[in-house]
């Protein structure tokens, strides 16, 4: 396996989110702000890279039979090393983050590439998946946590964009994303659509 | 001490204000996922409901009982996911064997819900809230009712939707996150009630 598939797979081709709909919980939760998204997705891009070669490391030993308790252990882990990591140097995103820090643990993409990549590839490219697939996770949390903070609060990061009389209160709350998710996806579809009326038109 | 109408409240935020699916997102795979048929969406919200209950309380009972005298607390993610996933085990068997009936209608939901985040999240917030016993079962008995809810009123919705004329690219999954948008706009109108 070419280790620029495994790049593309993870980023585009295989999205968590936007392409197989996983790990829904955190996104819709977390992507008030543009900070939130980038911190939850970089804790989960490291939570995954490190199971992935952890799990990779032991698929020899760990008997088939107990496997997903095995992995679900190492996995919470790996959780509570990051949260406590958190909690200790980004106070601030520790609070805002909240339950759904340690809800990483039943994230189901982390288990999904424990089960499915990690536990029958070597430890290179396991590695390699976990940063392929955090990465794509990363990018859609950005994507949908900028456009919520854009259009809820008028600011990029915190800087003032939008004049304070386009702010659309709905956006930072509970329904404005599931309306982003689903309009996003809705725009996905047809681009993906168009694509694929193309390829039958040649 | 707490009085009647604090306990009548948490019941009812867990339900309505603070429904799991649609105002603290936890859930949402099973959500999207066994919302297409009403009687499917029956089962799930049950058995949900079920676990969420039995294991808070068993949850509740370790974190005061065990982790906080040993002054481990910072193990509590690790060992809330192990007891969920060990009593959705012995639900299953227990069930099986004692509760046949039970078990044919509930039994193919269970193993989905270990990793449902709606467990472990209502366990660790029963924690975060600070709640007492009684509080802790009333909190995740409400919840429990509410996901039932919400799922079961989200399940008819998208057999309607099932049969409306939809633009292509907004056909299945983004129709029904539209749909619960909507859903969601209407359930913060309780927030005023309490």
């Amino acid at each position: 396996m070419k280790i620029s598939d495994i790049f593309k797979n993870g980023i585009y081709k295989k999205n968590s989110i936007f392409i197989m709909l996983l790990g829904l919980c955190p996104t819709l939760a977390v992507t008030i702000s543009l900070f939130n998204g980038i911190g939850m997705g970089i804790s989960v891009l490291a939570i995954l890279t490190m199971s992935n070669i952890l799990i990779s490391l032991l698929r020899k030993i760990i008997p088939a039979a107990i496997r997903i308790p095995a992995y679900i252990g190492i996995i919470a882990a790996l959780v509570t090393i990051i949260e406590m990591l958190i909690h200790a140097y980004i106070p601030s995103l520790y609070v805002s983050l909240g339950i759904y820090l340690p809800l990483i643990v039943v994230n189901c993409i982390i288990l999904e590439r424990a089960e499915s990549f990690a536990s029958k590839n070597n430890v290179l490219h396991s590695a390699f998946d976990g940063m392929a697939v955090g990465l794509g996770f990363s990018f859609a949390l950005i994507l949908i946590s900028f456009f919520r903070e854009l259009l809820g609060t008028g600011t990029v990061l915190g800087f003032q964009v939008l004049p304070a009389s386009t702010n659309m209160l709905v956006m930072i709350l509970p329904p404005g994303a599931f309306l982003t998710l689903g309009i996003l996806l809705g725009v996905i579809n047809h681009y993906l659509n168009k694509k694929k009326e193309e390829l039958e038109n040649e | 001490m707490n009085d009647l109408s604090f306990y009548f409240g948490l019941i009812f935020s867990g339900l309505v204000i603070k429904n799991v699916l649609l105002a603290q997102f936890l859930g949402l795979c099973p959500f999207i996922g066994v919302s297409k048929k009403t009687s499917s969406a029956v089962g799930m919200g049950l058995a949900v409901t079920f676990v969420l209950v039995v294991a808070s309380m068993i949850s509740y009972a370790f974190y005061y009982l065990v982790q906080v005298p040993f002054n481990i607390e910072f193990l509590r993610t690790i060992s809330f996911v192990i007891i969920i996933a060990s009593i959705v085990q012995l639900i299953e068997v227990i069930t099986k064997k004692y509760m046949t009936t039970l078990y044919e209608s509930l039994g193919v939901y269970l193993p989905l819900i270990t990793t449902n985040c709606a467990v472990l999240g209502i366990a660790l917030l029963n924690i975060n809230y600070g709640y007492d016993f009684l509080g802790t079962l009333l909190y995740s008995l409400g919840s429990g009712l509410g996901f039932l809810l919400v799922i079961v009123l989200f399940s008819a919705i998208r057999e309607k939707l099932e049969l409306l004329d939809i633009p292509k690219a907004f056909q299945g999954l983004p129709i029904a996150l539209v749909t619960a948008a909507f859903m969601s706009l209407a359930f913060i109108g309780f927030g005023g009630i309490l």
